[in-house]
């Protein structure tokens, strides 16, 4: 039998007594398909005394059309995503991103709250018990030195979920839920450069919803990877992009990145880029703009020089190819 | 530690077992149910030995919990046989050299008869999709490709 912290499970059936339940008790996790708490939990990372399941919660599994647009719920799963015609149809980024997220069976149960909310990674954070405790943790878990960065007391810990950035190139929005109500905000304003508290979520809030706008007329999206084991991997770095051309010229241009830092970044400034085809003066523009914003550390086996580099290669291809398709 | 009735059907038959919350499905299906094919090969999500298939879909027993499979159809290598014989996929993998040490091979063909039923003619690619999060230290892939080619083809006895 394989080594299990004790924990019990509660089943709420709305998202009211889901986030009530988390409001008594803080400590508490919620769980959906289990792809990243269980590994997690199995390795000691975590030992939450107490785990709320979210699959039960009809309201939050279904996707819907709102206002032209999508509404996802947080316990839709990657392969509900994948398969879902609307989005096969008119986001691609989305399907791709999904498409991206480990093996086939892991998209039967991850869902998308789940890689959105996902745990920053780093070499040092995901290994088993025996090896952190023989490396003194870290300061990430049970530790006090960052084995990244010895001398801070900062953790940089990636935040590596493939579906971030291709939601945001979207303009999508978070529906979030508490106690006390809810509120929408920009999925970007979800998220804080900081591996040990990444998400601005309360300890009584719950992802229950994206919104996704429709969108406008010819914009298109894309999403590109490089990861270290190609059939299944988390990315090295991840990038989406929205695009929208006429005649030869870019006219919108969106552009955000995963795994670079501790949360999903939307790049500021492609405005400034378009009324141009994507040439090597526009994309050795839009290189100054990423270069500026990223901050890969030594928190994967890749070395952070070239997570520099394979971040630039991959927005340059896939602009070009959006381009071409557009 | 806090406990429910685990009822769904087992490889065609109805079960009824007290599971507690914490219990892993592999260690279920291994431990209480007795059904040892299912395998192990890494410490959680990686490797693709312990796939089953909960209704008809493949699933890592490895980091499901076993309640989440209450009122499912779940499948292991024990339910492959058909009609007293190993399955189309069985043979498949044993003619056509898919497995050596045979340790992957549970949860390939798992993963290969979840591929099957969605898409019964997969192409290459599609098998390689299919099979991305198993992994095998032996063949090099080649042969357990060309074995589930076969079995798609029919021209497996
Ligand atoms: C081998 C392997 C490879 C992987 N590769 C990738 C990859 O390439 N890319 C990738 O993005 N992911 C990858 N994953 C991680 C994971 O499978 C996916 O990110 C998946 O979408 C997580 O969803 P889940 O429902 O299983 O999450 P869970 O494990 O259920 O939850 C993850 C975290 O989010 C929290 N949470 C869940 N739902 C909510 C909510 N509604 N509100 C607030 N918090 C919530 C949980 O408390 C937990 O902390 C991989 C996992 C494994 C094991
Ligand atoms: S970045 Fe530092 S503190 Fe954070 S997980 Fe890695 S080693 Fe630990
Ligand atoms: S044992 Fe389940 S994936 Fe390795
Ligand atoms: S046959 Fe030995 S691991 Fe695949």
């Amino acid at each position: 039998m394989e080594y299990m912290p004790e924990f019990s499970v509660v089943r709420p059936a709305t998202v009211a007594e889901a986030v009530a339940m988390r409001a008594a008790d803080p400590e508490a996790r919620f769980v959906a398909g289990g792809t990243d708490l269980v590994p997690n939990i199995r390795r000691g990372i975590v030992a939450p005394a107490k785990v709320i399941d979210l699959n039960g919660l009809e309201e939050i599994r279904k996707i819907e059309s709102v206002d032209g647009g999508l509404r996802i719920g947080a316990a839709v799963t990657l392969a509900e995503l994948i398969e879902d015609g609307r989005l096969r149809a008119d986001y691609t980024g989305i399907v791709e991103a999904a498409g991206a997220v480990a093996a086939t069976s892991h998209r039967q149960v991850g869902t998308v709250g789940g890689n959105l909310c996902l745990d920053t990674r780093c070499l040092f954070y995901n290994q088993s018990e025996w090896w952190r405790r023989s490396n003194d943790y870290c300061l990430k878990s049970r530790g006090d030195v960052c084995h990244v960065a010895p001398k801070g007391d900062h953790c940089f810990a990636a935040f590596s979920g493939d579906l971030a950035p291709a939601l945001m190139v979207l303009g999508a929005a978070a529906e979030i839920a508490s106690p006390s109500g809810g509120r929408i905000i920009p999925l970007t304003g979800m998220y804080q450069d900081d591996g040990l508290a990444y998400l601005l979520l309360g300890a009584d809030e719950m992802l229950v919803a994206v919104r996704v706008p429709a969108p406008a007329d010819g914009f298109k999206t894309g999403y590109a990877k490089s990861r270290v084991r190609g059939a299944i991997d988390f990315p090295l770095a991840g990038v989406a992009v929205g695009l929208r051309r006429d005649a030869d010229a870019v006219v919108d241009l969106s552009v955000a990145l995963t795994g670079t830092n501790s949360m999903p970044l939307m790049i500021e400034g492609t405005d400034a880029l378009t009324g141009a085809p994507p040439d090597d003066a526009m994309l050795a523009r839009l290189d100054g703009l990423v270069r500026d914003r990223i901050q890969p550390m030594s928190s994967t086996f890749s070395p952070p020089g070239y997570r520099r580099r394979v971040v630039a290669k991959l927005t340059r291809s896939l602009i070009r190819r959006l381009y071409r398709e557009g | 530690m806090a406990k429910s009735i685990l009822s769904l059907v087992l490889n065609g038959r109805r079960r009824d077992d007290a599971v507690a919350d914490n219990m892993l499905l592999i260690d279920y299906l291994r431990e209480v149910a007795g059904l040892t094919g299912t395998k192990m090969g890494c410490d959680g999500g990686e490797c693709g030995a312990c796939t089953v298939l909960v209704d008809d879909r493949p699933r890592l027993s490895c980091i499901s919990l076993a309640y989440t499979v209450a009122g499912r159809r779940v499948e292991t290598i024990e339910g492959a046989r058909r009609g007293g014989r190993i399955s189309r996929l069985q043979r498949a993998f044993h003619e056509k050299l898919g497995s050596q040490c045979g340790y992957c091979t549970p949860g390939m063909i798992m993963a290969s008869e979840g591929l099957l039923r969605r898409n019964p003619t997969p192409s290459d690619d599609e098998i390689r999709q299919g099979l991305s999060g198993n992994i095998c230290r032996c063949t090099g892939y080649v042969k357990i490709i060309e074995s589930v080619l076969s079995a798609a083809d029919g021209s497996v006895p």
